[in-house]
């Protein structure tokens, strides 16, 4: 047998790895955390890799996972072996298949990143809530703790299935696991084929469904045998926990690696012992290790297999002399007698004992710990055992948190801690942008890989997705690490941009004597100065060592633009000493020649230069003994920030939500809006700066900013008085407007810099057009006089709404109410949504599909919609991914009720209030801004008359008189939902014929969970899952659409024409029945530069890909032709617009001749389908 | 009527040839060329900071966004294989090489001394049959002298002559103080030929936009006279070939070229505007008018009429711009 490689990768590309050799068809739906298990599937199977039985396995992405599991169960039936992954509601979705494959004694092994699901707020984090739900289906549950088990677990739960025929979902901690990098050793395909011998495939698969041997499966029963027939499968539950046994001492034959189907590790006569399943069991084994050596008897039990729950051997893996139990439960259910485990080992212990099986009766007790990856530290652990040294152990307990309402929490003392002392310990802070987790990843490759040290990485991430900051744990030690939680005493910290010095307290973690290490444009003599009181303070006081680098000067000269990575992890090696200098370079550079070999040479000397530069620019700081800063770190949030986010909101900014009590909570989830406002986060490095000279006041820069960081506003001279200096005013130019002022602000704190204002700005200097009326400027000078400017600009008046034009320009004159989202720099798809929110957004309620638009629109501390001063906006919720068209149309139903309700009132309140007042209510022409303003004074007169009367319906009628005014129902997501997992009630929805605005924010891929490809995704386009070029064309979602004839759609591209985006809002909100708008929306999965967006929108749209339309119904009443298109024909070649995007280029360097083909196809068929609207848009229609 | 001709040390039957351009892409239409008789084709050029761009790009749009965000530490599917290299232009080479019988000239256009050798080095593997380096430059920077400017492609030609075996020419722009000189130097270094000239892409004004706009326009019959002089001028002073390239559209305009010098005409605008046919016509042009003036072969016109075998060579120099000066009559 070839021997096994030791390698590092993660939790989801250890499991993948076994699950890819040992399945012949793959089904799967993207869903963070379990997404990298079917990349790695489908990027194998297109790489030409086999599994262990020579054939490439065939892997398919679904519209769902409820798409998914069906093809699997399929699949399964057909006879084939099959697997999927998946996590949180994509795990709910295949529950009603689970039922079946396991009614049916399917053998069939499902992996799953376990993952929270939502509840009062969506987690994408890890926890046991997901799999929990699974416990009724039938399904055999095995758990790992860590990344080597995952690996190994995936090969017993495929052969266990086998024998068992009991189908299997095997799982792990979401992010703790699955995107843990640990140095683990690989199974290869000698020990996977002994694992899963040719004889057990061959039975499973003479049960395949063939019209051979024709049989049938999925009858229906009746009372008469249904009940017996669901007994007959109970032997094989029985039999299943022996058979998993069996396939885990096979294990250990060919590997050494023993596992049993309940683990004790411990003392042998531990009185106290907790019950664990998943990572907290290595959290737990490592804290137990440390209790021994203190003489304490405690245990561990480590909980494998979960189901079928093995009563005798479960029993008897606990310690005789056990006392004292403490099950803890990663999930809440809430009303339940006790949470899952918790019960379950209750009953175990009761039935064991009536069975036989034990006289044990312990004291019993569970807790809740590490909910959506809470930290679950061996500080907590200690907490749980010494509440089991209580004489009254505190029962249904939580730990990690503080729970000040319910008293449920046990104290514990963060700074306990039990790591060992020849553990490296390193934080990294760096930017998204800059690679450092990436470097990381390299650097534990090249610890793990090329010494005898294990290795461990973890990476935190930021929930914005522009300016995002990545913070790296690592460990390095002599044996592998079960530290599956934070580093929280570092002998290494690398601040990799200064700023975060003055918001992140990192040196917190560092222990006495730690490095510290800073990229600075500081020199070693210049930099001390610089720091903050509280930075200064730590590394006296804690005497580190501190070097510093100006890594982006070192970045700037040999190439490197803002990549420092590869500087900053030279520098690691130069100074932490994991590894001989001299030797670590020599690391570094292979690891650059393999990461970058087959990219590109260019690319791998650059990195080499960067590498040869960095230790000349590495200087070690010569530290004061004295602290000599005055400057304080600046607080948080501004001092006129309310309460609430003081309190709350501010903490989380600061990366310490840790430490809020359950009472700092609303206890439904619900949130105030608009505190995106508070967190200024500085992140641009060039903002625009404005020429009023030369601008000629069109507001297409205010129409294009993605994050409303740049407005115009149009006031009386007047408001002028006491304006800041530098505060810049013209007169305005249009008639409109005549003798009024007009001005274009800069939010210089909120904009990130992307430049696409001045991409889209056309006004030039008429003798030097490279200068325009706004340009890219260093924004450090500008932060603080701009700061003040923008916050006299805020207080100006807002645009009398009943008099501005709705065009491009005057729509910019509108408030608008969304803002300074965590968007990325650039984004495509918020200038729609700000849009949406200036012409509607003070009576708009937005039902919003999970994706990038629900995590920028919703993932706290901070979101983005916000309020008028009239305290008026849009009321926002994101009900679930598949689901968002009905959500929608629900919200929709309930406000047309409360209308209808009110209306009702209104009349039979009529004698009371006046025929003149309920009239003017019940007709009033909501049309324009002038009506809803009449109508919202109407309905505050009603208020006060209702104030009189003592009728009880005067008081329901007071409650929703607000619904006498029009209400906005928007249905916002991205094309994977519409297109894809909600596309069957979208058309539900649209067919309805309901008064509900769909925006679907088309980027033509999944964005959010990173690039894989969608029905919208475009002939000839890489993405995951279409990986050698999506072969067939975009779904025309606008065309199916208008086969009803009764919905208005539009496709719109702001980039290319404003004007008509502008006007297709305005229409589709006019019209009282069903909407689409179909947004093209430029996004980073499309690899260029997004300052270029609109550039390349023009492109979309002149070479035909992106034929922008309105089809209104309501003319079709009028005899006219309900199509209009408002693109002209096919200017440029299909070639020129994708050439520029790097979805489309990567295919032609990949495959020219395939991609030659695939692009004249496109042409073809784009051009075809051009010539289809062009025709009908020309129909003569006959009037009504 | 006997037409052949050495360029680069490669015998051809006639000069004619295709010029570099976007022609030779295509397969179909290289098999057209040859079928119209072109007796080499020369392929377009490989840029260096092309494939240098293409590879950083490609790598920030891929990277810059990875490992950013928990729900997607990529955005982008990762190929087995990258070809940001000259792959594809070294796989053209070999397809070309298959598909017809006439010589290859590989075309090279680069920046830094590293990017040619290695470039220079693969195409010659991939069979090329010689290799015409590009040397288009603006020299936009004040600071840098014409000496440098010089200096630096002497070096490049000594290095790729030290690398490659087969035969080496220089494109070179009208744009030198001293051509002549610099072109005996070019020999000097090891060039086997030169190839006059390079083209140069002049952007255009937008006036309403206020932009350069990008445009390339095709050569007429009027674009070979600047040629026509400098083939008369260096003609007997360097050894090796001279090639035209720009402005030969019919056969009396390869005569001259011929006449003044040329081993081998590179047609390109007349093939992109008639068609690869226009090729064969320029041919029996060329053989016809040979014909009718009894010549032997097309040796006997070779530098007939260059600078030092001219009968009225002023024509060439600074007497005849005094001339036509002092003739023009408002």
């Amino acid at each position: 047998m070839s021997p096994r490689v030791m390698k590092t990768l993660d939790g989801n590309e250890a499991t993948a790895s076994v699950a890819h050799r040992l399945s012949e068809v793959i089904a799967i739906y993207p869903i963070t955390p379990s997404s990298n298990m079917g990349e790695w599937a489908d990027e194998w199977s297109s790489q030409g890799k086999v599994n262990i039985w020579k054939t490439i396995p065939s892997v398919i992405e679904m519209q769902s996972e409820g798409g998914a599991a069906g093809a699997v169960h399929g699949a399964l039936q057909a006879g084939s072996l099959t697997t999927t992954f998946t996590a949180s509601q994509g795990l709910l979705l295949m529950i009603p298949n689970m039922y079946k494959i396991a009614g049916e004694l399917t053998p069939f092994c499902m992996h799953v990143s376990a993952r929270t699901l939502a509840t009062h707020a969506l987690s994408i984090f890890g926890d046991h809530s997901d799999v929990m739900s699974c416990r009724m289906t039938g399904f055999a549950m095995l758990s790992s703790d860590s990344v080597q088990q995952a690996h190994d677990f995936a090969a017993i739960a495929h052969a266990a299935t086998l024998r068992a025929r009991v189908p299997f979902l095997h799982f792990f901690d979401g992010f703790r696991t699955s995107h843990e990098v640990a140095k683990i050793e690989i199974l290869n395909d000698e020990d996977l084929r002994q694992m899963v011998p040719d004889e057990l495939v061959a039975t499973f698969r003479k049960s395949a469904l063939t019209p051979d041997h024709p049989m049938i499966r999925g009858t229906a029963q009746n009372p008469d045998t249904f009940f017996q027939a669901r007994e007959a499968c109970t032997p094989y539950y029985a039999a299943a926990p022996a058979l998993v046994q069996q396939e885990m001492d096979r294990f250990a034959k060919l590997t050494g690696r023993q596992y049993r189907l309940y683990e004790y590790f411990g003392h042998p006569e531990a009185e106290r012992v907790i019950v664990a399943m998943g990572s907290g069991c290595d959290v737990t084994h490592e804290y137990v290790e440390h209790a021994l050596q203190q003489g304490e008897k405690v245990g561990v039990l480590k909980v494998r297999l979960y189901r079928p729950f093995a009563i005798p051997e479960f029993v008897r893996a606990l310690p005789a002399s056990v006392k004292k139990l403490a099950v803890l439960d990663r999930c809440k259910e809430p009303g339940a007698p006790a949470d899952p485990m918790h019960l379950d080992v209750l009953a175990a212990l009761r039935q064991g004992r009536e069975e036989g099986h034990t006289t044990l009766d312990p004291v019993v007790v569970g807790g809740r710990y590490g909910l959506s990856s809470k930290e679950f530290t061996p500080a907590m652990v200690k907490a749980v055992y010494d509440n089991l040294a209580q004489d009254r152990p505190k029962n249904h307990f939580t730990v990690g948190i503080v729970d000040d309402i319910s008293h449920s929490s046990l104290t514990y003392d963060p700074a306990f801690d039990v790591e060992p002392k020849d553990v490296t310990r390193a934080l990294f802070y760096g930017l998204g942008a800059d690679g450092t987790v990436g470097a990381n990843k390299n650097s534990i490759k090249i610890i793990a890989e090329e010494t005898p040290n294990y290795g461990q990485g973890y990476f935190v991430y930021d929930s914005k997705k522009s300016g995002a900051i990545t913070i790296s744990h690592l460990r390095f030690g002599p044996r592998p690490i079960r530290s599956a939680y934070l580093v929280t005493k570092a002998n290494f910290i690398a601040c990799h941009q200064t700023s975060f010095l003055d918001k992140y307290e990192m040196l917190e973690t560092a222990v006495p004597g730690a490095t510290f290490l800073l990229n600075t444009p500081y020199g070693p003599d210049a930099v001390w100065d610089t720091l903050p009181v509280e930075v200064q303070s730590a590394i006296v006081e804690k005497q580190l060592k501190f070097y510093v680098i100006d890594a982006y000067e070192v970045a700037k000269n040999t190439g490197m633009g803002v990549r420092i990575n590869t500087i900053m992890q030279t520098c690691f090696f130069a100074i932490s000493g994991v590894l001989p200098r001299e030797e670590a370079i020599e690391q570094i550079k292979k690891a650059i020649k393999k990461t970058y070999g087959k990219k590109g040479d260019a690319i791998v000397q650059k990195n080499f230069v960067a590498v040869d530069e960095t230790l000349a620019h590495l200087h070690e700081v010569k530290v004061p003994a004295a602290v000599s800063a005055t400057r304080k770190r600046p607080p948080m949030v501004a001092d006129e920030a309310p309460d609430f986010v003081k309190r709350v909101t501010a903490v989380m900014m600061e990366g310490k939500g840790d430490l809020l009590p359950v009472s700092a909570f609303p206890v439904d989830g619900t949130w105030p809006v608009g505190t995106t406002k508070w967190e200024k986060r500085n992140i641009a490095l060039e903002i625009p700066e404005w020429d009023a000279g030369i601008c000629i006041q069109c507001n297409k820069c205010a129409m294009a900013c993605p994050h409303a960081a740049i407005r115009a506003k149009v006031y009386d001279p007047a408001e002028l008085a006491g304006a800041p200096g530098t505060f810049k005013a013209v007169d305005y130019k249009g008639p409109e407007y005549k003798g009024q002022k007009y001005t274009i602000q800069v939010a210089p704190e909120d904009c990130t810099g992307c430049s696409l204002c001045v991409a889209i700005c056309p006004a030039k200097d008429k003798s030097n057009p490279k200068h325009k009326a706004i340009d890219m400027v260093p924004q450090a000078p500008l932060r603080e006089p701009e700061a003040a400017n923008y916050k006299f600009f805020l207080d100006l008046p807002e645009a009398d709404r009943t008099t501005v034009k709705l065009d491009v320009k005057g729509s910019q004159f509108l408030e608008p109410l969304f803002e300074y989202s965590g968007a990325c720099s650039g984004c495509g798809e918020t200038p729609y949504l700000k849009l949406l929110t200036q012409l509607f957004g003070d009576r708009t309620l937005i039902a919003n599909a999970t994706g990038c638009s629900s995590i920028y629109g919703g993932n706290l501390p901070t979101t983005p919609y916000t309020v008028n001063k009239d305290g008026r906006g849009p009321a926002w919720a994101n009900s679930l991914f598949e689901d968002n068209a009905e959500f929608g149309l629900g919200l929709r139903l309930s406000v047309d009720k409360h209308q209808e309700f009110a209306l009702e009132l209104l009349h039979r309140l009529a004698p009371s209030l006046g025929d003149d007042l309920v009239s003017g209510l019940a007709t009033a022409d909501q049309a324009t801004e002038a009506g809803i303003k009449t109508q919202r004074e109407r309905v505050a007169a009603l208020r006060q008359k209702l104030a009189g009367l003592a009728d009880p319906e005067a008081r329901i009628l007071n409650d929703l008189a607000d619904y006498l005014v029009d209400k906005s129902v928007w249905v916002v997501g991205g094309d994977g939902w519409a297109y894809d997992i909600g596309y069957g009630g979208l058309d539900h929805v649209l067919a309805s014929g309901r008064n509900v605005n769909v925006l679907v924010l088309d980027t033509e891929v999944y964005s959010n969970t990173g690039g894989q490809a969608s029905k919208s995704t475009p002939m000839g386009a890489g993405a995951k899952f279409a990986m050698a070029g999506k072969t067939l064309p975009k779904k025309d979602l606008g065309m199916i659409a208008m086969t009803y004839g009764g919905i208005y759609v539009a496709k719109v591209a702001f980039g290319s024409r404003d004007a008509q985006t502008v006007k297709a809002f305005l229409e589709a909100e006019s019209y009282p029945g069903p909407s689409l708008i179909i947004a093209y929306s430029h996004c980073i999965a499309h690899g260029y530069d997004l300052a270029l967006g609109a550039e390349q929108q023009k492109l979309a749209v002149d070479s035909g890909h992106w034929p922008l339309f309105r089809f209104d119904p309501r003319r079709t009443e009028k005899g006219e032709n309900p199509l209009q298109l408002d693109s002209g024909t096919p200017k440029v070649s299909l070639g020129q617009y994708v050439r520029n995007e790097t979805r489309y280029r990567m295919i032609e360097q990949a495959h020219p001749e395939a991609f030659k083909q695939l692009l004249e196809t496109s042409q073809h068929e784009i051009t075809s389908r051009y010539s289809v609207y062009e025709q009908l848009a020309k129909l003569t229609m006959p009037g009504k | 009527m006997d037409l052949s001709t050495t360029y680069l040390g490669l015998k051809l039957a006639h000069p004619l040839m295709a010029g570099a351009s976007p022609l030779v892409d295509d397969l179909g239409m290289v098999k057209r060329l040859e079928d119209a008789g072109a007796s080499a084709i020369v392929m377009h050029s490989l840029f260096e900071e092309q494939i240098t761009r293409e590879q950083e790009g490609t790598i920030l749009d891929m990277e810059l966004h990875a490992e950013s965000n928990a729900e997607a530490l990529s955005y982008f599917p990762t190929p087995d294989e990258f070809r940001l290299g000259p792959e594809k232009y070294l796989e053209q080479i070999m397809r070309l090489k298959a598909a017809v019988s006439v010589p290859v000239i590989a075309s090279l256009n680069g920046t830094t001394p590293a990017g040619w050798l290695h470039h220079g080095k693969l195409m010659e593997q991939a069979g090329a049959d010689a290799l015409e380096l590009n040397t288009y430059y603006l020299a936009t920077d004040p600071a840098e002298t014409a000496a440098a400017v010089e200096k630096r492609t002497l070096d490049i030609v000594r290095a790729v002559k030290s690398e490659v075996k087969i035969p080496v020419a220089v494109k070179l722009s009208p744009f030198f103080s001293s051509l002549a000189h610099f072109a005996v130097e070019l020999e000097a270094a090891g060039a086997d030929g030169l190839v006059l000239f390079n083209r140069f892409f002049q952007p255009d004004i937008d006036v309403e936009a206020l932009e350069a706009t990008p445009s390339l326009q095709l050569s007429s019959s009027a674009d070979l006279l600047l040629r026509l002089r400098w083939l008369a001028i260096l003609h007997g002073h360097v050894k090796g070939g001279l090639a035209v390239t720009g402005g030969v559209h019919t056969g009396l305009d390869a005569l001259k070229a011929v006449m003044a010098g040329a081993s081998a005409v590179q047609m390109v605008s007349a093939l992109l505007l008639h068609g690869p046919e226009r090729l064969a016509q320029t041919r029996a042009e060329l053989t016809e008018w040979l014909e009718e003036h009894e010549y032997d072969s097309l040796q006997q016109a070779l530098g007939s009429m260059s600078l030092q075998k001219c009968p009225n060579p002023q024509a060439f120099t600074r007497a005849n711009y005094m001339r036509i000066l002092n003739g023009w009559k408002p």
